[in-house]
């Protein structure tokens, strides 16, 4: 690919630019073309227009899917993409590694699933049934007051210690939601279930704000979404005043951001705060919309996926994170079991053939690549029958067209005994040689690559979707972040100059 | 009476003797240079006067009110705005965002006012942006335009430290502290900043105390000398009396050297 910039035609170097004006400008018009033009269309619509479109493709998503399509894809992104916006407020924007994050999240929810449920404190303490409007202000402000609670001590740590302090943190709330079910003060008092433990808090009342009930799927996913408007239109004004200023400014150098009159431990709290509050409001609406809280709603896992969408999307960028929480939701969806191993297939060998496509130039290259696997596959798919007749009976996942051209080119024994698992292995050496070779190599390597890609997945991986899913999901991000290290949107961050 | 004034201070890390109790003026619109040698204790006057550390002994005196034990964004909310020798830009930042986030200490809008965007809020901002903007224009054409939106990080050394001043400045201090303002400056930039340190005080009337090892720097800008030695002032005058002084070659030089000349 190298030699393939646009032609240095320059005439005479500006004066009085420098070098990242030239760059900036060199980067904008280097993209020549119609996927260039699009993109600096695209740089020009305004940040308002954004939102219209947003709101207006989150509006009719409801008429386009089914109900649990929707909740699959549509209230899950909201919710996640609510759970980002927070976090990018602490990590992003203040640059305070908060691992105790998904603690929030459950406070908020737990609070009101203790304030709107049928839930019993002890024998004679049950159901208490407070309305929404006074539960999930409630709700947030008990998250917004832990993650001050939280903040204050931890205010003058930053970086690596910072984390593991809010990881301590996260673990108890973990611990405590668990085994909280029989809480004595000091042993004095008979044992309160304040949490209802392992089992979680059952029957949860829906929200009831006045007039808005939310009852159905499609209801709670129009309640997210406008709670996700209001808050990423308060988190897009705060960013551009002087609290968002002095929040970028404590992360690029906490210091200098102090001595330039920026009181860094309240603005951290804040950051905290903000952060917890909005985890919290995204927790009150989980517990109503699922109509109970577990355990398992916020353990690791879940706060390992809002980072993923955080820095997958690009730490720091609102639009980003929206973004990172969609694309990360939304593939592992398509990549859940229910998923039919058939449209898996198809998804695999598409997404295949696009980076194909995309990544290879210039088309000679291409030609001979794909022309290179269809005469290596057959070749090899006529040696091996001649060997083993068997060797080619085996049964094809793919169907259509696909699973035609699989069919033709790939070796599908019918008994592959141990093939795979050795496959699998050489395949990924091989992927490791493709990062290690560049020019001839690397186009001889590819065809064989992908032919043995081809007889992993249909003789190991398809078989396999629990585990398939994550190979998918972790290459994925794999590929995504070496493609984009600062995130889809984010901005490329310096460190030392 | 004297804007600025510290009262025998002191400072320690262990057993290093760092300031050693330290008198020391600074008047209204006056220019005062701290030389000495590498270790003399001057960047560390700097972080004691910006309460990075408290004095052990002593007293610190703005306006005749005391700025001990304040924390550094009180001191400079009274008034003291300080540069780095090392710089301390935020990088990530755009030129006029790193001016702008310096304002934080005069203006006012929280996060509700923020969000609500109250006409006080949006006057404010309006007037953020205004300084911002003048603080910049004060370097001339070097910083505004399409530098405003430039990232901190794509600038040259030179206009990084000018970009310091101008973030300094726009926390609208009556002392501006410089610490080594032309340091790995060519001959023409120093010179220019030799002008601008006059013109900061002639056209914006701030009063600067400046750590600087250029002499020319030095002699160009400095009502006054006060030249540090092991924490110790040795030396105070106009800039002809501290250079010919003797205890001043001696710190620089070494004693064999001054005895010799």
């Amino acid at each position: 690919m190298a030699g393939e910039r646009p032609h240095p035609d320059v005439p005479t170097p500006r004066i009085g630019a420098d070098e990242w004006v030239s760059r900036e400008q060199e980067h904008r018009e280097g993209r020549g073309g119609l996927t260039g033009r699009a993109l600096s269309l695209i740089e020009r619509i305004p940040p308002a227009t954004w939102l219209v479109v947003f709101i207006a493709i989150a509006a009719v998503l409801p008429l386009l899917m089914n109900t649990g399509d929707l909740n699959r894809y549509g209230l899950n992104v909201a919710l996640f993409a609510l759970l980002a916006l927070g976090l990018n407020v602490v990590v992003g924007w203040a640059g305070l590694l908060d691992l105790g994050y998904v603690a929030f999240f459950g406070i908020g929810a737990y609070t009101y699933a203790l304030l709107s449920s049928s839930h019993c404190f002890t024998e004679t303490t049950c159901g208490v049934h407070w309305p929404g409007w006074a539960t999930i202000p409630i709700a947030i402000a008990t998250a917004a007051l832990v993650g001050f609670l939280v903040g204050l001590p931890s205010r003058r740590l930053s970086g690596d210690y910072l984390a593991i302090v809010t990881l301590f943190f996260a673990q108890l709330f973990l611990t405590v939601a668990a085994q909280g079910d029989r809480v004595s003060a000091l042993g004095l008092t008979s044992g309160v279930n304040l949490t209802g433990g392992p089992n979680g808090v059952p029957d949860v009342d829906p929200i009831r704000i006045f007039l808005i009930r939310p009852t159905t799927v499609e209801a709670y996913y129009y309640f997210t979404v406008v709670a996700l408007v209001i808050v990423a239109t308060a988190l897009w004004l705060l960013i551009r005043s002087r609290t968002g200023r002095a929040w970028t400014s404590l992360r690029e150098d906490a210091l200098a951001a102090e001595l330039m009159g920026m009181p860094v431990n309240s603005l951290k709290l804040l950051a905290f705060s903000i952060g917890a509050a909005i985890a919290g409001l995204a927790g009150a609406i989980l517990a109503a919309e699922q109509t109970g809280v577990f355990p398992g709603n916020f353990n690791l896992a879940i706060l390992i996926t809002i980072y993923a969408m955080v820095i997958l999307g690009g730490a720091g960028s609102m639009a980003g994170v929206v973004l990172g929480a969609i694309v990360i939701t939304v593939v592992f969806e398509v990549l859940s079991p229910t998923t039919s191993p058939e449209k898996l297939s198809l998804l695999f060998y598409g997404v295949i053939l696009v980076a194909l496509l995309v990544k290879i130039r210039p088309w000679w290259r291409l030609a001979f690549v794909l022309g290179g696997t269809v005469v290596l596959g057959y070749a090899v798919r006529v040696i091996a029958h001649a060997v083993s007749a068997s060797s080619t009976e085996g049964e094809v996942v793919s169907g259509g067209f696909v699973g035609d051209v699989v069919e033709l080119l790939v070796v599908t024994p019918a008994q592959p005994g141990n093939w795979p698992k050795y496959a699998y292995i050489a395949l990924i050496v091989a992927l490791l040689a493709l990062t290690r070779l560049d020019g001839w190599r690397r186009t001889l390597l590819i065809p064989p690559t992908l032919l043995l890609a081809a007889f992993v997945w249909e003789t190991l991986l398809v078989q396999q979707p629990t585990v398939t899913r994550f190979i998918l999901f972790g290459a994925l991000l794999v590929a995504m972040m070496t493609a984009r290290p600062q995130g889809l949107l984010g901005k490329l961050r310096v460190e030392i100059v | 009476m004297a804007l600025f004034g510290l009262r025998g201070v002191s400072k320690s890390f262990g057993g290093l003797q760092v300031l050693s109790d330290l008198d020391m003026e600074v008047g209204e619109g006056e220019i005062v240079s701290v030389i000495g040698p590498n270790g003399a204790g001057k960047t560390t006057l700097f972080n004691v006067i910006t309460g990075v550390y408290p004095p052990d002994k002593g007293d610190i005196l703005l306006d005749g009110r005391s700025i001990v034990g304040l924390e550094p964004h009180e001191i400079t909310k009274r008034g003291v705005a300080r540069t780095f020798q090392t710089l301390r830009l935020f990088l990530n930042m755009t030129v006029k965002e790193n001016v702008m986030a310096a304002a934080y200490g005069h203006t006012r809008a929280g996060v509700l006012r923020t969000v609500l965007r109250t006409p006080g809020m949006r006057r404010e901002e309006r007037e953020i942006h205004r300084l911002a903007e003048e603080c910049l224009a004060f370097f001339g054409e070097r910083l505004v335009g399409y530098r405003f939106d430039q990232p901190a990080y794509s600038l040259s050394y030179a206009n990084r430290r000018r970009l310091e001043i101008a973030r300094a400045t726009a926390a609208r201090p009556q002392l501006l502290l410089l610490d080594e303002p032309a340091a790995g400056m060519n001959p023409v930039e120093t010179h220019e900043m030799t002008e601008l340190i006059g013109r900061l005080r002639a056209e914006a009337g701030y009063t600067i105390l400046v750590i600087e090892h250029d002499m020319h720097v030095v002699e160009g800008i400095s009502d006054r000398v006060v030249a540090l030695d092991h924490g110790v002032k040795i030396a105070e005058g106009t800039f002809d009396e501290v250079a010919t002084d003797a205890r001043v070659i001696d710190a620089y030089l070494g004693s064999s050297r001054a005895d010799r000349m």
